[in-house]
């Protein structure tokens, strides 16, 4: 049979040199044009980023603690804050998945030997980290205090920060975001192995896809946003300041097409991971393949004209205000699609709980909850009570950390042993995956409350009848703290003494199972050419599963 | 104020918006639940009844069903329409700024202060006194940045931007001392802008207004600066001479605007007309009105609004305390000025264009800056 020959070449026939020990030296990790390499350094930085996001996050909680702005003096806490969006925003979370996951694993998910244009993609590296550079520096220098969503005529006019420098990081850094959106359409369209058809695609890559599409055409928005931004700042031209003869309200406008999009940046290939997960791990095909498929690219469509929603209060038209809730409920249905379909693979598979996939089960809660609350603010009776309130602050926060950050944890737990070759521990993975569940609510679900009752965001002191619900979620943010740390500990660990993982620990039949871990330099010993659907899990897709049974034995005896 | 709950979960119910906004806020709570109930047990129910039994288990393949799929898109779809129907309506409620209001208050947002004048003259900062059961409405605007004046136990809130006029309104149910926050961020001292709105029994209402009289209602000062200070009578009196337009009786209705077209003439006219005075002439007119861009202050700008709307019989005064508004007091002659003003273009700048710069500045005095 040839598939077995295919995947037999994978599995048996161990290459001596596997990606991470082709070349040592520094210059073959800076000038290297492998794909996997590439996540590896991302992989490296976005967790640097993530970390200190996340010391500005702890910051935060504890000046909350207490009604006065006693530990922060507003200045530093305006400042604080604002670098803890823009950080994890435009750092972390949308370079996380699709240039970590999605580097390392699109080329191998569709049979590749590497991405469409490889230059290009450690060009879109080089870019990032000088964006990030630039605003490190910014940020050492004396920092910005606009929040991250620089309104103007505070950003243009009003605000003494280094607006400028932190605006040229970010506006560098979307060139990545567009280099990397522009590598996976070509590499999806060109690279894909024989016999990979669009509709036996796994869904990662499907989402991967839609995410590309709004990042090339959602970016350069906000580049152009943040170039009249300077021109105002620098040169002195009305475009958004009232007084020169500009409009404020302009700004919102431009920064939220893109803005919303980006959202969508963030949560789509979040939803390509699950989907992934909940499949895998229910050794079932997922339910309703070509509606998950479609509904990520109906998301993509619909991000589009939806950025109306945040600014419901801002003065705009009423009729303005009418079409864009609508759209916003309208969105709503193909996120729920994927709920039901998500679930429904669930009835009658062979479900079992590794540390993925509570990660998975995790994020539908959150995730659930995170929509579900998306709907209260997309009425616009009721948004006009709850923007600019706590409620939109947990609302996100469900989305972008509940959806988002849970499901790129949940992906780095599967895909570790195919990236680092070890096995983690279980037990303190599953540990980790619960902890992280249980902060995260005890933090962010009281601010839900905070936010009907009028708690304004962005407040460094708050009246006294707040403090009990900001106790608790501070008490829920240094649960969630100890969640997220754990996994940098047991994962370390592995690396050093993790028992090998084997090419399939859990059998499965993704191509990205059908290579060694760590795959080899060129990903695959001989190109695969695939003869089976999507999530097939039995023997008929080539997979030897007595073979692993044994093997099992004999580990345990 | 605080509900007497040891974990309040709902503010004060205190304006006639709040039951509507709070009935919407159940009902999405109520779809909430009924979707998560359903979704987090079918997820238990199903991970533990299919639990893996053996390793690496086959179980049958099963392809979607076009039937569920379809189920499950239409009831989204539905309810969420819905939500957007009821949410429009309560929306629709609050955007209608009623056009009788009992009592109007003009609000000036500044780093990081409000600054609030009633129609009868009284002035405060960071508080807003109101009587129960009358329409209030909000003429505001913003001397620097975005903020937003947000009263939580109202369930209202508006933006308030810089160069443009934006309205609230709400009518008070229950006495009582109320949040206001401003809910837009506006920089250092963002979280201490703000106070309480105390909602008063007509009675303590008047009481309040009789034992803080100002000297000058906004139309008052508004005519001061017209007539004196800005000189704006040497062209706008009416006369049949006049330079500039006639302005009795033209709040609220069109006006036709040289090179074709027509505007209403409401409030963002009238200020838009002062400070950037060529960007829309009357039809009949010359371009020929210069600026007063940095030479009047928000608050200005607002009393001479509020004088030229009391020229069209538009005084937005509390019916209880007596109509302290003046009365429009141009003389009734000046109705006779049906003829087309003849622009005067040889002297246009020898007079009453050189308005002193703004006179008083009422700095409050507890700036923090």
């Amino acid at each position: 049979m040839q598939t077995q020959d295919a995947i037999n070449a994978g599995i048996t026939g161990s290459p001596k040199l596997n990606y991470l020990t082709n070349g040592f030296t520094l210059k073959s990790w800076l000038l290297t044009k492998d794909h996997k390499r590439i996540a590896i350094m991302y992989l490296i930085t976005v967790s640097m980023f993530f970390f200190a996001g996340g010391l500005y996050a702890s910051a935060i909680r504890l000046e909350l603690l207490t009604p006065a702005s006693d530990l922060l003096q507003s200045g530093t806490y305006n400042k604080v804050f604002t670098q803890h969006g823009i950080l994890m925003i435009f750092f972390f979370l949308i370079p996380s998945i699709p240039a970590v996951l999605g580097n390392f694993l699109l080329p191998i998910m569709i049979g590749a030997k590497d991405l469409a244009l490889p230059r290009v993609n450690l060009l879109s590296l080089y870019i990032y980290w000088i964006g990030g550079l630039l605003t490190i520096y910014a940020l050492l220098q004396g920092g910005v205090d606009t929040g991250w969503t620089f309104y103007t005529p505070y950003s243009t006019t009003f605000s003494n920060s280094y607006v400028m420098a932190v605006g040229l990081g970010i506006f560098i850094n979307g060139f990545s975001s567009i280099l990397t959106g522009l590598n996976f359409i070509v590499t999806v369209h060109t690279m894909r192995a024989p016999g990979m058809t669009w509709f036996r695609l796994p869904l990662f890559v499907w989402a991967m896809y839609a995410v590309s599409l709004v990042m090339i055409l959602g970016t350069p928005v906000i580049a152009i946003t943040v170039l009249l931004l300077a021109i105002e700042r620098l040169v002195g031209v009305g475009i958004f300041d009232p007084s020169i003869g500009g409009d404020p309200i302009l700004f919102q406008h431009l920064f939220w097409f893109y803005s919303h999009p980006a959202v969508y940046i963030m949560i789509l290939p979040g939803m390509g991971v699950i989907s992934e997960l909940i499949s895998n791990f229910s050794r079932k095909k997922i339910f309703g393949y070509e509606f998950i498929a479609f509904s990520s690219i109906a998301i993509a469509v619909f991000g589009f004209l939806v950025w109306g929603h945040h600014m419901f209060a801002s003065g705009q038209s009423i009729y303005a205000g009418l079409v864009f809730s609508f759209l916003t409920m309208v969105v709503a249905v193909p996120s729920a699609i994927k709920m039901f379909n998500w679930t429904a693979t669930l009835y009658k598979g062979s479900v079992s709980f590794d540390t993925p996939m509570l990660y998975a089960i995790g994020f539908m809660g959150l995730f659930l909850i995170g929509g579900l609350t998306g709907l209260f603010l997309g009425s616009i009776g009721l948004d006009i009570h709850l923007t600019d309130t706590y409620f939109v602050v947990a609302h996100f926060h469900y989305v972008m950390v509940g959806g988002q950050v849970i499901a790129y944890l949940g992906g780095i737990h599967y895909w570790w042993p195919k990236m680092t070759g070890k096995m983690y521990s279980e037990f303190w993975g599953k540990i980790s995956a619960m902890l992280v569940f249980i902060g995260f609510n005890l933090t962010f679900f009281p601010q839900f409350i905070l936010g009907y009752m009028g708690m304004p965001r962005r407040y460094a002191s708050y009246p006294e009848e707040f403090q009990v619900l900001n106790i608790f979620s501070t008490a829920g943010a240094s649960v969630l703290g100890v969640g997220l740390i754990m996994p940098v500990i047991y994962l370390g660990h592995s690396l050093l003494y993790g028992r090998a993982a084997g090419d399939n620990p859990w059998m499965l039949p993704g191509l990205e199972w059908r290579t060694s871990s760590p795959p080899p330099t060129e990903n695959f010993e001989k190109s695969p050419v695939v003869t089976w659907e999507a999530y097939e899990f039995g023997e008929e897709s080539g997979l030897d599963l007595d073979e692993a049974r044994r093997r099992d034995l004999a580990m345990v005896s | 104020m605080q509900t007497n709950s040891w974990v309040p979960l709902f503010p004060d119910q205190a304006s006639t918006f709040a039951w509507q906004v709070d009935l919407l806020y159940a009902y999405l709570i109520i779809v909430s639940i009924a979707f998560t109930i359903p979704i987090v047990a079918a997820i238990f129910y199903f991970g533990l009844r299919y639990r893996e039994k053996e390793k690496y288990a086959t179980p049958d393949e099963m392809h979607g069903s076009i039937a569920l799929e379809t189920v499950w898109s239409i009831i989204p779809f539905v309810i969420s329409m819905t939500i957007f129907l009821a949410g429009a309506y309560v929306y629709y409620n609050q955007y209608q700024v009623p056009k009788d209001p009992a009592m109007e208050v003009y609000v000036v947002g500044k780093q990081w202060m409000w600054k609030l004048q009633h129609s009868t003259g009284q002035r405060e900062i960071n508080e807003l006194h109101v009587p129960v059961g009358r329409k209030v409405k909000l003429t505001m605007t913003t001397e620097d940045t975005l903020h937003d004046f947000a009263i939580p136990a109202f369930r209202t809130k508006a933006d308030v931007v810089p160069g443009r006029y934006t309205y609230l309104w709400f009518e008070a149910t229950k006495p009582g001392k109320y949040h206001l926050f401003c809910a837009e961020y506006c920089g250092l001292n963002h979280s201490g802008m703000g106070g309480y709105v105390y909602v008063m029994e007509q009675r303590d209402f008047d009481n309040w207004l009789s034992g803080n009289v100002s000297g000058q209602t906004p139309i008052e000062q508004g005519r001061d600066l017209f007539e004196n200070k800005l000189g704006c009578a040497s062209c706008h009196a009416g006369g049949p001479q006049q330079r500039g337009a006639k302005l009795e009786g033209i709040f609220g209705h069109e006006v036709k605007l040289v090179g074709g077209g027509t505007v209403v003439a409401n409030e963002e006219y009238i200020r838009n007309s002062i400070l950037n005075p060529s960007s829309q002439v009357v039809e009949g007119f010359q371009p020929i009105m210069p600026t007063f861009k940095g030479q009047v202050t928000e608050e200005q700008l607002i009393s001479l609004v509020a004088y030229i709307k009391s020229l069209s019989g538009i005084t937005g005064s509390t019916s209880s305390a007596g109509d302290a508004g003046a009365k429009p007091t141009m003389s009734n002659s000046a109705a006779n000025s049906t003829t087309a003003p003849r622009a005067d273009r040889g002297n246009a700048n020898t007079q009453g264009s050189n308005p002193n710069a703004p006179g008083e500045r009422s700095e409050p005095s507890n700036r923090n800056r």
